[in-house]
This record gives C-alpha cells, structure tokens and sequence, in this order.
C-alpha cells in the first residue's frame, strides 16, 4: 500500500475552528431563526412594579385583537403550570412562572399572549390593562434584612432566604457546630487589621443573544421538542418533562446555535415553561424571542454581593486571620442555582494563601429585584475581590510591595493536595511561578519606575496586582443536584470516519474544534475526519451541560475514555484482520498495523468496513464500533493565574483609562491555545468591565434604571488595551489531560487589579478603598477633596 | 394594518414584497427574506448585531423600516463572499479566532466593511473607534482587532 502522509499532532496546536465557517457566512441556526409551520408567537406581559398585589387584569381588548389565539393570566397559568423547581436543597417560596396575585419585581410575567406574528403579539400585550394595589419596594439589601420596609415572602422572616450559614474553621461540615477560638485568637495575636465593607456590585450578563425558545409539542405522538437557547439541553429536558407530566423520553430538547451564555443560560427560565405547556395545550408550536430590554428584567443577574472583610496579620506581612461577613442580595426568587452561588464565594475564600484561620459567614436575602444567579466566574470573582483587595490594603497599610506580601503568604506546591479552611482541596498549583511570570511579563519594576516618573508629572498614574484560584471542572455529583458527571459517545462510522457526542454543549467555547482535535490524535486520523455532535438529547443521549468551566476537564476526559473504549475494540478487530496480538497493534497515520512492520498496516478505514461486516466474527466480539462513557471526576479543578493592570485616572473628569494588563494563567494543560487565549479575553473584558463601567443600579422604587445598553455599559473595543497574555502549565492530576479549564478565568483577577490600580493612583488623596464602579464621577470627587 | 409594495435589491437579487409601514428592515430580512444571518441583539440602536450594507455603507437595520430602504440596495452577510470566495474579513475572522458564539459576528463584519471602505489602513486606535459602533461580549475584541488587520493586510 502507498506511504500514508504523516499526520501532524493536533493537541496542544492553535487550530482555527471548524465552528467559523457557518458563523461568519451567516449561515448558523439560532433559535430565533427557527421557524415551523404554523408556529404562534408569544408576547409576556410584565409588571411595570416592583412590588404590589394584582387587583385586576383585563384581557378583553387584547383578545378582541385580529391575530390573537389566546391570552393567559398567571391564575390560568398556574392551572396546567406547576410553580417553578430549583435546583438547591435551600427552602424557597412558591414561584409562578406567571405571577398570581402578588408580583415581586419590575419585569415579572403577570400575563401571556399567543399570536400570529411578534408585532400582534407585542400590540396585544401592550392592550392588556393591569391595576395593582402597590406595595413598599424592598431595594436596599440590609435594611431588607430587617424585614424593612416589608416582607416580600410571608414565610421568610426579615427577607432572609438563607439566614446564616457560616463555614471555615472551627465550623463542621454540615455547619452545625461552630468552635470559634481558633478565629478569635488569630485576631488577638493580630498585629495589623484591615477592615473594610466592599460592594461586588450586580451585573447583567447580556449574552448578545438575548434568550428564546421555541416549544412544539405534537398531539399525534405525545412528544415534545423544545429548542431554546440554552448551556445545558439535558437539564432543560428534565425539568421541562417534569413540569409537563412527560417522561424524559417523550422530550427532546435542543441547543441549537447559542449566542453566548456565561452562566445566564444555566436557568430553566418562566418563558421557556410556558412556552412548553401553552405548545402541550394548544397543540402548536410556539416561539418566543427575548427583546433587550427584557433581558436586563427576565433574565438573570450576577453578583450583588457585600463583603464585610477582616484580614489579621503580623507587621512582617504574614497573614494569620480572615474574617469574611457575607450579605447577598439575591432578587426576588430562587432560581435554579441561586441559593448556592455565593455559597462558593465562602468555598474560595482561602484564595493562594495559607491562612490558618478563616471564618466566613453567608446570609442571603429577598429584595423586590430580578433574581441572581450565575454569571461567568459565580460566586469565585466575589471572593477574589474580597480577599485580593484585603490584601492590597494590607500591603498598603504595612507600605509593602502588594507582589512581596502575596509571595509571603502563598500555599506551596509541596503543600497540594491542599485542604483549604473552607472546605476545598485544591489538586495542584504554583502560585509563586505565576506570579513571577507575570512580574516579569509586566516589567513590574519598569511599570513602577514609570508610574512614580507619571506621579511626580502630576499625573494620577496606578498599578495593580491580584492573584486568583477558582474551583473549575465542576465537579463531582455531590456538589450538583443534576450530577456533576458528563458523557460522550465515540462512533467509528462504516466509512472510517468518526463521530463523537458530548454533553458538553458549548455556546462560543469552540468544543467541535477541541474535541475534534483529540479525537483526531488518539485515533491518529486526518482532524478532518472527526464530527463533534452535541445540544441535542435526540442525539446525545445523556450530559449536563456547559458551565463552571467544565467542558474540557469533565466532557473532555469523558469523550478521551469513550474513546479509549472504542479504540481498544477496534484493535481487536484489527488484531483478528492481522492475525497479530491487539497489544502489538498501532495506530498511526490513518492505518492500524503491526509494532515495527508498517508493510502489513490496514487502512483505519478498512478494519472499520471488516467491524460493521465481520465475517468471520471474531470470537468474543459483537459488530460495530461505538462506544460510551461517564466521567465522573474525583475533584474539582483549581486553575490560577496572576493579572496585573495600570490605569492612569483623568485629573480634571475623573475618567479612568486602563493603560496595560497583563494576565498569567495557569488552566493546566491546554489542547487549543488560541481557543484558550479567546477565552480569557473575554474573561477579562468581563472583569474589567465589573472595575470600571458596568452596574445594575435600581431606584428607590425598585424600578430598574439600566434596562438598556444606553444605560448599561458593556465594555467596547476602544474601552481597552492590548492585553498581553502568559500561560504557566501546572497539570492537574484530576484528569488525564492535566486540563483545568478556563472559560471564567479572566473574570477572577482583571476586577481587583483594576481596582487597585485606581486606589493606587489615588493614594495621594487618602483613599483605601472604592467601590465598583469606578464612576468618573466618584473618582472626580475623591480627586475634588469630596467636593460636589 | 395597511401594507405597503417595496422593491429592493438584496444580495444582487431584486425582490417586491408588501409589508406593513411599521416593519423593521431587520424583521423584513429575516422573516420575510429567510436571511436569518443579521441578527437582533438589542431594540436601542446600540449593539450593531444588525448591521447591513444599504446603499454600500453600513447600517443598523433595526433603527431603518422596511419601506424607507425601498429602491435601495443591500448587503447582508450571506451576500459578502463573492463566486464562494470568503471576503477578505471573513477570512480574517475564522484565521485569527476573531469570533466565539458568532451572534455579533455578521454586523462586526458588516461594520468593518465600511471602515475599511472609509479607511483603508487604519491604525489599531482607527480600527477600535471604528467598531465602536457594535458590541461583543464574547472576545474582549482583540481578536476581531487582528481579524481586520489581517484583511487590511491581505487585500
């Protein structure tokens, strides 16, 4: 047979991905570009209040309206709509997906149209008249906690979803009994306190594509089809099959297209449930498409933590105590995973340092706003932020250099596996090189030479530094009620060509490149060769989904051992063929053949035809080449990384400028660099967008004054520098990629850097600390001596 | 509601349709043309996901309706690449992973067609104001900043 052509590695190579053709020829199906015969479109009615009971709803002129099929209130929802399901174990008041005699934010769904066409919709929904009887609007998270100036659940006293649940030292797992002389006494030994509240303030995710779904239900077979701009199509089955008294088999749920997701798209969300059971009750399909402005109020936010932080340390430096009083404000409702988001801030709250004593405290509370939930990064940037602030006002108050304090105080990579305060173990980590890199990479001497020249121009010139570890690679069942497992099929089609299922189902990650780029590599075939399929639980059968930054150390490690499964078969196959031992087979190059006679090598193609029609059968083997895998991963990951930002500050508006950032990451083992690099870009757009021009900001009355990109800045492209990008490689022994994941890095250190940097321009004027966002305003007036 | 007959030019192919005064450009491109590649992202002007050519220039065709393009010409992104050949910015965007979930991607392209057109080198500064217009919150935009300059280069 002719030589075949040597096929290069693919892991670990800047593969552009295969995803980009259809993307950039717009030639992709998002949701909304779905349309079915017959489809009607939904429009939501949606409270114009905060907070107030429903007196009355007439629907009459909306359903006079030519092109109007129905009109729903909340109390005929919650007819055939059982209330909506979280996904916590945390007690939770009763939440409709249309509300039923009390609404609790501005934007909740109070009524439902279903139309021909989204304008008759609209105008139909528009036609609908609601009076209410207002109710005091509960805004400020700890006044809320009082229980003024009201009550939002009749059962939740004082606004208090989560009263207290504390954790770290001292504390037993379970959180029932609290020992606090270990704490205490870190505090009496403490040479230096730092003690400051900080505002992780609430960010809208604002995914460009807003959400949708469409939901078809056919009454001839029973069964459901819901596409829906989703990170997980598994658990959206579940949990629409569930509400819909279907079984999991009568529902197929796809992701098709996603415009990006970064935690928001987690939730099984009120329109997605409607959709679904008004498809069951009228027997068409339905299609509803978020506008903009509906995001900023139905879809989720992120964040909306205080932080109350006590840092004790001796005067060299050494830091001996952390205390960490955590306030959340969660919105008005549970969603899926509300309850347990800041539950990581607590669980992350040891960042890099060896700390021996740490006591944190969470109490979540009820106000009249969206509820929160995940958003990139989810309950680890707050606790980045928290502590890497701390430690830059230490470093401040002990005139340290804020890079020396944290070298000072870092767990060593002789100490991994680490076993944190707060209940993590982190698998692996050099915390020292990353900083050093970063250091380097920076010039950080250079950048502090230069700064002082800019400050003795007068001009207000600052750096920062902020180191992070987040838990990734989420992560073993007992952290997720879904399970924390993923899945994935590998096939050896007839033809020689592969397809391989993941549950991982991406949103912008680029997993049909990565994936491809494995595959092609264990199997050693043309990259060309390999189909990814995923979002469709017609297709994959089982999976979880995409978030935690957990597609490539939990859904990569799954696919690599249906893989091996796979390709441990198809030797057999080719052992029978080459009447040689499995063991002495290779493959390579697109043939399987014999250790050191390449002569005798069958095409990869060919022992696939002889596995679909094997005649004779090899003893002990059944037909075909398609093999499955769960992967249930023993721990987390624990990804790292160094990021450093100067800003120079406008002295006469106030307006901060982010001159240079710099960011060392640690994701393990990486199989598509450039991939990666994408990713933390975005990350750090995100963080930095969190420092410096993004807030969720509600007036008193609890009406939302950032509903639209007027209002709420997302960052653009002339917002930033060129970030200058460094990996350090610590592999985790979790998986056998040693891959740690990556997609909400960015978001973890860019935020405090940033804001450092601006406390550190402002040293002069006295100031410790600012909250986010760095408003120019607020800069001006600290610049102004206060002056209004 | 009335209807009102517009012929417009769309991909080089002419087109006479009826449509409600009030219809977006946008609504009109995608639900009655099919040509889901111009996408909505927001209902305020701001995000640019939109953007189309009219005319030759950039626009956003969620803030145009329908019946004010009538007699004009349009480009959309399904109308870029020429005789199956990737435009130059296309392929600037797959070689340089210039996008992630690719929702902005058909208007950050649109946009940067007319930047181009107005500025044929710009500098980085040049290419980060002219796509100021549109936003991604996927890349951080750097990569979109290397996609243009790879076209820049390579046309």
């Amino acid at each position: 047979m002719p030589a075949s052509p040597v096929l290069p590695k693919m892991v670990g190579e800047r593969v552009k991905r295969r995803e980009d053709p259809r993307l950039i020829r717009g030639r992709a199906t998002y949701v909304d570009d779905i349309a079915l015969v017959g489809m009607q479109h939904l429009a939501f009615k949606r409270s114009d209040i905060a907070h107030g009971r429903i007196r009355a709803i007439d629907t009459s002129a909306a359903e006079r309206m030519d092109g109007v099929e129905a009109v729903f209130t909340g109390k005929q929802i919650a007819e055939f709509l059982a209330p909506m399901p979280i996904g916590t174990p945390f007690p939770s008041p009763e939440h409709r997906a249309v509300a039923v005699d009390t609404v609790r934010f501005a934007g909740e769904p109070v009524a439902v149209v279903v139309a021909r066409d989204r304008y008759v919709a609209r105008d139909a929904a528009d036609a609908i008249v609601v009076s209410y009887d207002p109710l005091p609007a509960v805004v400020d998270v700890e006044r809320a906690m009082t229980g003024q100036p009201v009550v939002i659940h009749a059962d939740f006293k004082n606004n208090l979803a989560v009263p207290l649940v504390p954790s770290g030292t001292g504390v037993s797992a379970d959180g029932s009994s609290v020992d606090d002389s270990a704490i205490e006494a870190a505090f009496r030994k403490a040479e230096v306190v730092i003690s400051q509240r900080m505002v992780n303030q609430r960010l809208a995710p604002t995914t460009m594509e807003p959400r949708g779904v469409v939901a078809h239900f056919e009454p001839g077979k029973g069964t459901m089809t819901i596409w829906s701009s989703t990170q997980n199509p598994h658990i959206l089955r579940t949990f629409i099959a569930a509400l819909n008294g279907l079984g999991e088999d009568q529902v197929r749920a796809i992701a098709p297209e996603v415009g990006g997701g970064f935690g928001a798209k987690i939730n099984i969300y009120a329109e997605e449930y409607v959709a679904a059971a008004l498809s069951k009750r009228l027997g068409v399909p339905v299609k509803w498409a978020e506008d903009r402005s509906e995001a900023f109020v139905a879809t989720t936010h992120g964040r909306d933590i205080v932080g109350y932080v006590d840092l004790a340390a001796k005067r060299d430096g050494t830091v001996i105590g952390l205390k960490l009083r955590l306030i959340a404000d969660i919105g008005a409702y549970n969603m899926l995973l509300t309850a347990a988001i800041p539950t990581l801030t607590m669980m992350m709250a040891n960042a890099t340092y060896d700390i021996p004593a740490i006591r944190c405290t969470l109490t979540e509370v009820f106000t009249n706003k969206t509820p929160t939930d995940a958003y990139r990064g989810a309950g680890r940037p707050e606790a980045t932020y928290f502590v890497e602030r701390a430690m830059d006002m230490l470093a401040r108050e002990l005139n340290m250099d804020p890079a020396e304090l944290r070298r000072k105080n870092f767990i060593q990579p002789n100490q991994f596996p680490f076993a944190t305060q707060t209940g993590a173990v982190y698998d692996s980590g050099d915390y020292e090189k990353a900083l050093d890199r970063a250091l380097q990479v920076a010039e950080w001497d250079r950048l502090k030479a230069e700064r002082d020249a800019a400050r003795a121009q007068g001009r207000l010139v600052g750096l920062g530094l902020a180191m992070y570890v987040e838990v990734c690679g989420i992560g073993p069942s007992a952290g997720l009620p879904t399970g924390g497992w993923e899945h994935s099929q590998v096939t050896i089609e007839r033809d020689g060509r592969i397809s391989a299922t993941t549950g991982a189902s991406p949103h912008g990650q680029g997993n049909e490149t990565t994936f491809a780029q494995m595959l092609a590599d264990q199997f050693s075939v043309p990259f060309e060769h390999v189909t990814i399929l995923h979002g469709d639980t017609g297709v994959v059968k089982q999976g979880i989904g995409t978030f935690g930054s957990r597609s490539q150390a939990v859904g990569g490690t799954a696919l690599h051992m249906a893989g091996a499964k796979v390709k441990k078969k198809m030797a057999r196959f080719a052992a029978a063929l080459l009447e040689a031992h499995e063991d002495d087979l290779v493959f390579e190059n697109g043939t399987i053949g014999v250790k050191g006679a390449p002569a005798s090598a069958r095409t990869f193609a060919s022992v696939a035809a002889f596995a679909y029609r094997p005649v004779p059968l090899p003893e002990g083997l059944e037909p075909g080449l398609s093999e499955e895998a769960f992967f249930e991963p023993p721990n987390n990951t624990y990804p790292f990384g160094c990021h450093i930002s100067m800003v120079e500050i406008d002295r006469q508006t106030g307006e901060p400028t982010l001159l240079k950032l710099v960011a060392v990451d640690d994701a393990g083992h990486l199989i598509n660099p450039l991939i990666v690099e994408g990713q933390i870009h975005g990350g750090l757009a995100q963080g930095v967008g969190q420092a410096m021009i993004e807030e969720v900001v509600y007036g008193d009355d609890g009406q939302l004054l950032t509903g639209s990109f007027m209002d709420y800045a997302i960052p653009r492209a002339i917002d930033f520098p060129r970030f200058e990008l460094e990996a350090t490689v610590t592999p985790t022994p979790v998986n056998p990629f040693g891959a740690k994941g990556v997609g909400e890095a960015g978001t973890l250190g860019s935020t405090p850097s940033v804001v450092s940097a601006v406390v550190d321009a402002l040293a002069d004027f006295g100031v410790k600390h600012v909250d986010m966002m760095l408003r120019p305003e607020k800069l001006w007036r600290i610049i102004n001596g206060g002056r209004s | 509601m009335s209807q009102n007959s517009i012929t417009v030019t769309v991909n080089g192919k002419r087109r006479t349709a009826s449509v409600e005064p009030r219809m977006l450009l946008v609504h009109f491109l995608r639900e009655q043309l099919r040509l889901t590649g111009t996408h909505i992202g927001c209902d305020t002007s701001q995000c640019g996901a939109c953007t189309v050519l009219l005319d030759g220039r950039s626009a956003k065709s969620c803030t145009i309706f329908a019946v004010q393009a009538d007699g004009s010409e349009i480009t959309t992104i399904e109308g870029l690449a020429r005789d199956g050949e990737l435009h130059p910015l296309q392929q600037g965007f797959w070689e340089e992973h210039g996008l992630q979930c690719g929702f902005c991607t058909p208007g950050m392209i649109m946009a940067a067609v007319t930047l181009l057109k107005d500025i044929p080198a710009p500098s980085e500064r040049e290419i980060r104001e002219g796509i100021s217009g549109n936003l991604c919150r996927c890349t951080g935009y750097q990569h979109i900043v290397n996609a243009i300059q790879y076209a820049v280069e390579k046309r």
